[in-house]
């Protein structure tokens, strides 16, 4: 693990560098810092700074439209992160673990919905929905509309790519031979990754569940396409807002919307650090 | 469920059990291939339809009079300048990001062990963060009566009329997708073997022949993957020059959303998405030939 960076400490060069991270670490975090601070300001004016008050947080909690957002927006993360991940971690065990045909075909699906723009996918859900809707009228007089339905079913679509590979990654890393110990051991497959595979992927599973909760609870562009009148997401809305102005209410909302970024942040580093404790735990409640 | 462990001793067994495997394969795989074939290759094919459909007087799509003439129109000056500058900022955005991250990520990688977790979980809070808020925080602070601006003019100064031009959403997209240059540079950076440099050295290299002889061509999947992951969702970004860019600093993606939420050309519309879908996928299988090779 020693570092020979080629370089002399205190050298001119390694003086510009550390200059440039710094600078690299107040331009991440300067920015975040001034929204953040002005949020907590009396005035109606976001750049003039009267005096501290949690006055925009008590009207954001008043604010009907931002609470119904947010309860659409944890609705729709719950009902896509469940299903993404679990057809997520299917699709990764299928092609990490198993050789069938049109395999190819199915890595390359895998992969389409990250590469392509989100504009893109969020043009293609919206043509289809509507065309599909059209056409379920015209067959049998009736058809659902757009909503949290339409808006979960297109999280679904995009989560499972990105859940299929956080935890491809981990399959990929973990000792196959474990799995073959099992079967030496007259484990059948089930058993085997009930027992090994599952407790030893898992924090890739937490982990591919939580990114796929933070891009559902971040989504705009394909959430705004796929919407429809009735439904807004808190980031829709939040988003619509934006477009119009600068108020220290969106700088409170968008406060609690950081907060919340980086507790998933923290949950997910727990969860890479804490992952060899709880596969013994793991193991200890499944017997 | 015992076939998998049968003794390799009888082949036709063997051959029986293979097949029973492949066909369990199959069935795990088989619910997410059927939710993305609904949800993403038919809507996909129903694009490709779309791109080469008409568009109605009251701005309907008529499935009947295919033409290519929504293709055609892609070749239009109004069009092509709103690609070019797409292209072109996309381009400035991934160089400005390989710049500041390149040395950013090799001073990450070259601190001792703990400072440097501690300097990825600094890099990854702004990678997770909201996106939309990150941006916001831009036009709070590029405002004309923002912070930025009330500063330059406490010092006498003039105000600062950055928001809603091409430099803002520069600035915008440059902040957005910084990390996603970073993470890749700093994990090829890492796990590179330095003793390389130091044999370089041994050798009578000096440091920047040791960087540009051994430390950059190691490092260059990182800058491929890097440049990639920065490029291809810059080239079509949509909340950030709509959130910082004017009517004059138009891209290809709020282009694309106007055909369908204001100027309802939804042939049109689709037919600019496949040619920007194209050429990204073009990107990036070129990304993935030349990064296989340099791995």
């Amino acid at each position: 693990m020693s570092v020979a960076t080629g370089l002399r400490p205190k050298s001119p060069v390694e003086r510009l560098l550390a200059a440039n991270s710094w600078l690299v670490f107040a331009f991440f975090y300067a920015p975040i810092f001034v929204l953040v601070v002005f949020s907590f300001n009396a005035n109606n004016n976001v750049g003039i700074w009267t005096e501290p008050s949690l006055r925009w947080y008590r009207e954001v909690f008043a604010n009907e439209s931002v609470m119904s957002a947010l309860k659409n927006s944890l609705i729709v993360a719950a009902i896509s992160t469940f299903f993404s991940t679990i057809l997520g971690t299917m699709a990764a065990l299928s092609l990490e673990r198993f050789r069938f045909r049109g395999q190819r075909l199915y890595d390359g699906l895998i992969y389409l919905p990250i590469i392509i723009p989100e504009v893109t996918m969020a043009v293609m859900l919206l043509l289809f929905f509507a065309q599909g809707f059209q056409w379920l009228d015209a067959a049998v007089g009736w058809s659902p509309s757009f909503g949290l339905g339409t808006i979960s079913l297109s999280h679904i679509a995009f989560n499972i790519s990105f859940v299929a590979v956080v935890v491809r990654a981990r399959l990929g890393q973990m000792d196959p031979r474990l799995e073959e110990a099992a079967a030496d051991l007259y484990a059948d497959r089930w058993q085997a990754f009930r027992r090994v595979t599952l407790p030893l992927i898992a924090p890739g599973v937490a982990g591919g569940a939580l990114l796929a909760l933070t891009l559902s609870l971040d989504d705009v562009v394909i959430t705004n396409f796929v919407a429809g009148p009735g439904a807004t997401t808190l980031p829709v809305y939040v988003f619509g807002l934006v477009r119009r102005g600068v108020t220290p209410l969106i700088n409170a909302v968008s406060t609690l919307m950081l907060v919340a970024s980086m507790v998933l942040v923290a949950v997910s580093f727990g969860f890479q650090r804490g992952s060899h404790g709880r596969v013994t735990e793991w193991r200890a409640s499944d017997r | 469920m015992t076939i998998d462990t049968v003794e390799a001793a009888r082949p036709e067994l063997e051959v029986a059990a293979r097949r029973a495997d492949s066909r369990r394969g199959f069935f795990i795989a088989l619910p997410a291939w059927v939710y993305l074939t609904v949800f993403f290759t038919i809507p996909l094919f129903i694009v490709l339809v779309y791109s080469f459909a008409t568009r109605s007087s009251t701005g309907r799509t008529r499935l009947a009079d295919w033409s290519l003439d929504s293709y055609r129109r892609l070749w239009d000056p109004l069009v092509a300048q709103i690609a070019v500058r797409s292209f072109m900022l996309a381009l400035a955005t991934t160089l400005i990001c390989l710049l500041v991250a390149y040395p950013f990520a090799y001073y990450m990688a070259t601190r001792r062990p703990a400072l440097r977790n501690v300097l990825l979980v600094l890099v990854m809070i702004p990678f997770w963060s909201n996106f939309l808020v990150r941006t916001y925080a831009w036009k709070v602070l590029l405002g004309s009566d923002g912070p930025l601006s009330q500063l330059s003019q406490a010092m006498g100064g003039e105000p600062i009329r950055l928001l809603f031009t091409n430099t803002a959403v520069l600035i915008g997209l440059v902040y957005g997708f910084l990390p996603f240059m970073v993470l890749p540079l700093y994990a090829a950076l890492e796990r590179m073997d330095w003793s390389l440099v130091e044999a370089a050295r041994d050798l009578y290299a000096d440091g920047w022949t040791a960087f540009r002889r051994v430390t950059w061509p190691l490092s260059r999947p990182g800058v491929f993957a890097g440049s990639i992951l920065v490029f291809v969702p810059t080239l079509g970004a949509y909340v950030t020059p709509a959130i910082l860019g004017g009517a004059k600093t138009t891209l290809l993606g709020d282009y694309i959303v106007s055909q369908f939420l204001a100027a309802r050309n939804q042939p049109f519309g689709s037919a600019l998405s496949v040619g920007m879908m194209t050429v990204m996928l073009v990107f990036t299988v070129a990304y993935f030939r030349s990064g296989a090779r340099n791995l």
